[in-house]
């Protein structure tokens, strides 16, 4: 103990109350989420098994795991997921390209915006759900079709943010350019552009949850393979812990996605950030 | 002081070449379906070199005053030129400083200083080393790579002006650059930017509502009216530099704020008459 020696108490006088914190912290953010978690496993469980509730109206979470560790094992899920992983990422990347084109073409031409706008709005009244018949038969059953319905789920919020963004630029801002003489282009490139990321995530965000429904909803339409199609199969079979261990399957995706874009945007509009942390 | 040797020595000004003149400027804006008259014939002749403070009080039309002559905005009458050349947009020989720092949030402290390079297509390997030196001019030394939002409202401000020096312009038009700073800070940037201008040799129009402020800096304070704005009387200030922020105490400084105050008080009921004749 080489602290004593020098006499220096506070040092570790310091470390404890500060390990306390975390240990307290910990216990507050990891803990009793988990504690929370397995509390409501074990009451469904016994719920399912006291009351008797057959496995075809509602599984216990045993069988639930059952039939995840099953798919995992079989490699079956693989399969469906990639599928289904594909659609949802490459609409996403499409629609959005697609938001982020539109959107700046009808800023930069703002008669575009008279041109094309009413029709974006009218595309988007029409409930997806509606058109994706229409567009398996177009398509087909396989990858493409699902690709454009998410595509076009995702074009709507992704183009509306970033025409806000895009608009949403400061006077003072644009003064300080334009006393330099900065070309539209410049203005466009320095101020603009940038000024619209945090709006474009607020759109991706949007968007990339909204994937997943589309893809999902293609593959309910007409498909031969995906978790969507997956889950049809087993609630025709009437295989309903199947259907919930596909079910955790499609959130942990989604997750995965949404934390993925999550950690790009921490990362690309940084300054928003920061802001957050000093307003709060 | 050698490292104020990194502001380029201007040539040595000459007292009679005007580097701004302001020429019968009237501007008359609509807002909300009413005529607002900002500027009543405004008439004002800058020498290079010079350091002039415009004050009074708000809605005189200052900020109007500094985006004509910035080419940012065009007056309804009259004629506004820049060394010898009529002002018809922005050009690059006049560096401003808003009275906000509008500092980009997505660039560090020191791309924002490199802006107007990035902008005027200056070359990017000359000026920035000049710009480094310039962030230390103004005590930003060692926060080049911080973001605007992790430094404080009187560093953000002193960014801007390291921006508008950036680029050497000989003319520096600077808009209640510290109307947003506490006092003490204030006096110090005060002090800063009598170095800077000492140093640089720039034309300074330096904007202002604080008459102390105004006295301090200028060679000349040029004293507006309220609402429509138009020039009262131009004080030349007969003190020696460099001033200290003692000087602020001594009498011939108190004799200036007493006059240009009492000034301003008879001023502001006269344009108070002229606002109500025009509603």
């Amino acid at each position: 103990m080489t602290l004593n020696q020098t006499g220096n108490e506070t040092v570790p006088a310091y470390v404890a109350p500060n390990f306390r914190e975390k240990c307290a912290s910990g216990l507050r953010y990891s803990l009793l989420p988990t504690v929370v978690f397995i509390g409501l496993l074990i009451f469904w469980e016994t719920v399912v098994h006291v009351m008797e509730v057959p496995g075809y109206i509602f599984p216990a979470p045993s069988a639930v795991g059952k039939a995840f560790y099953h798919g995992i094992a079989s490699g079956v899920y693989f399969i469906d997921l990639g599928v289904t992983a594909f659609e949802a990422v490459f609409g996403f990347i499409l629609g959005s390209f697609l938001g982020i084109a539109l959107g700046t073409i009808i800023v930069i031409f703002p008669l575009m915006e008279r041109i094309v706008y009413p029709y974006v709005v009218a595309l988007q009244t029409v409930p997806k759900v509606a058109i994706a018949p229409l567009l398996v038969v177009w398509f087909g059953f396989g990858i493409s079709s699902k690709v454009i319905i998410v595509g076009l789920v995702c074009l709507f919020p992704v183009l509306v943010n970033v025409i806000a963004g895009l608009r949403a630029v400061d006077d003072e801002r644009l003064d300080l350019l334009a006393a330099l003489s900065a070309t539209r282009w410049q203005i466009f490139r320095h101020l603009r552009f940038p000024n619209a990321m945090p709006f474009v995530f607020a759109g991706l965000n949007t968007a990339i949850v909204l994937s997943v429904i589309g893809a999902i909803v293609g593959e309910f339409v007409g498909a031969t393979k995906g978790v969507g199609f997956r889950i049809l199969q087993a609630n025709y079979s009437l295989d309903i812990a199947a259907a919930f261990a596909l079910f955790v399957l499609l959130s942990l995706m989604g997750l995965t996605m949404h934390s993925t874009l999550k950690f790009i945007e921490r990362r690309t509009v940084f300054w928003t950030k920061s802001q957050d942390i000093r307003d709060s | 002081m050698t490292r104020l040797s990194v502001i380029p020595e201007q040539d040595q000004p000459t007292s009679n070449s005007p580097a701004l003149v302001i020429d019968g400027v009237d501007m008359v804006f609509s807002r909300a379906g009413h005529a607002v008259h900002a500027l009543n014939g405004i008439d004002l002749n800058v020498k290079e070199g010079e350091f002039i403070s415009v004050v009074g009080p708000s809605g005189c039309g200052k900020s109007t005053l500094m985006k004509l002559v910035a080419g940012l905005r065009a007056p309804t009458n009259g004629r506004i030129s820049i060394l010898g050349e009529p002002v018809s947009g922005p050009r690059a020989d006049v560096g401003i400083v808003f009275q906000n720092p509008v500092l980009l949030p997505w660039r560090t402290v020191f791309e924002n200083v490199m802006l107007p390079t990035d902008i005027l297509k200056l070359d990017r390997t000359k000026t920035e080393a000049t710009a480094r030196d310039l962030l230390a001019l103004v005590g930003l030394g060692g926060f080049e790579d911080a973001y605007p939002n992790e430094l404080s409202g009187g560093m953000q401000q002193r960014a801007a002006i390291a921006r508008a020096l950036a680029y050497d312009a000989p003319i520096l038009m600077m808009d209640e650059p510290f109307g947003a700073l506490d006092a003490m800070t204030r006096e110090q940037m005060n002090v800063e930017v009598q170095r800077i201008w000492q140093a640089s040799g720039k034309t300074i129009i330096f904007i202002t509502h604080s008459i102390p402020e105004a006295v301090f800096l200028a060679d000349r304070v040029v004293v507006m009216s309220a609402r429509p704005g138009r020039i009262l009387k131009t004080f030349d200030i007969d003190m020696p530099r460099p001033r200290t922020l003692d000087d602020m105490v001594s009498n011939n400084f108190g004799d200036y704020v007493k006059e240009i105050r009492a000034l301003l008080g008879s001023g502001t009921e006269g344009g108070q008459n002229d606002a109500q004749s025009n509603w």
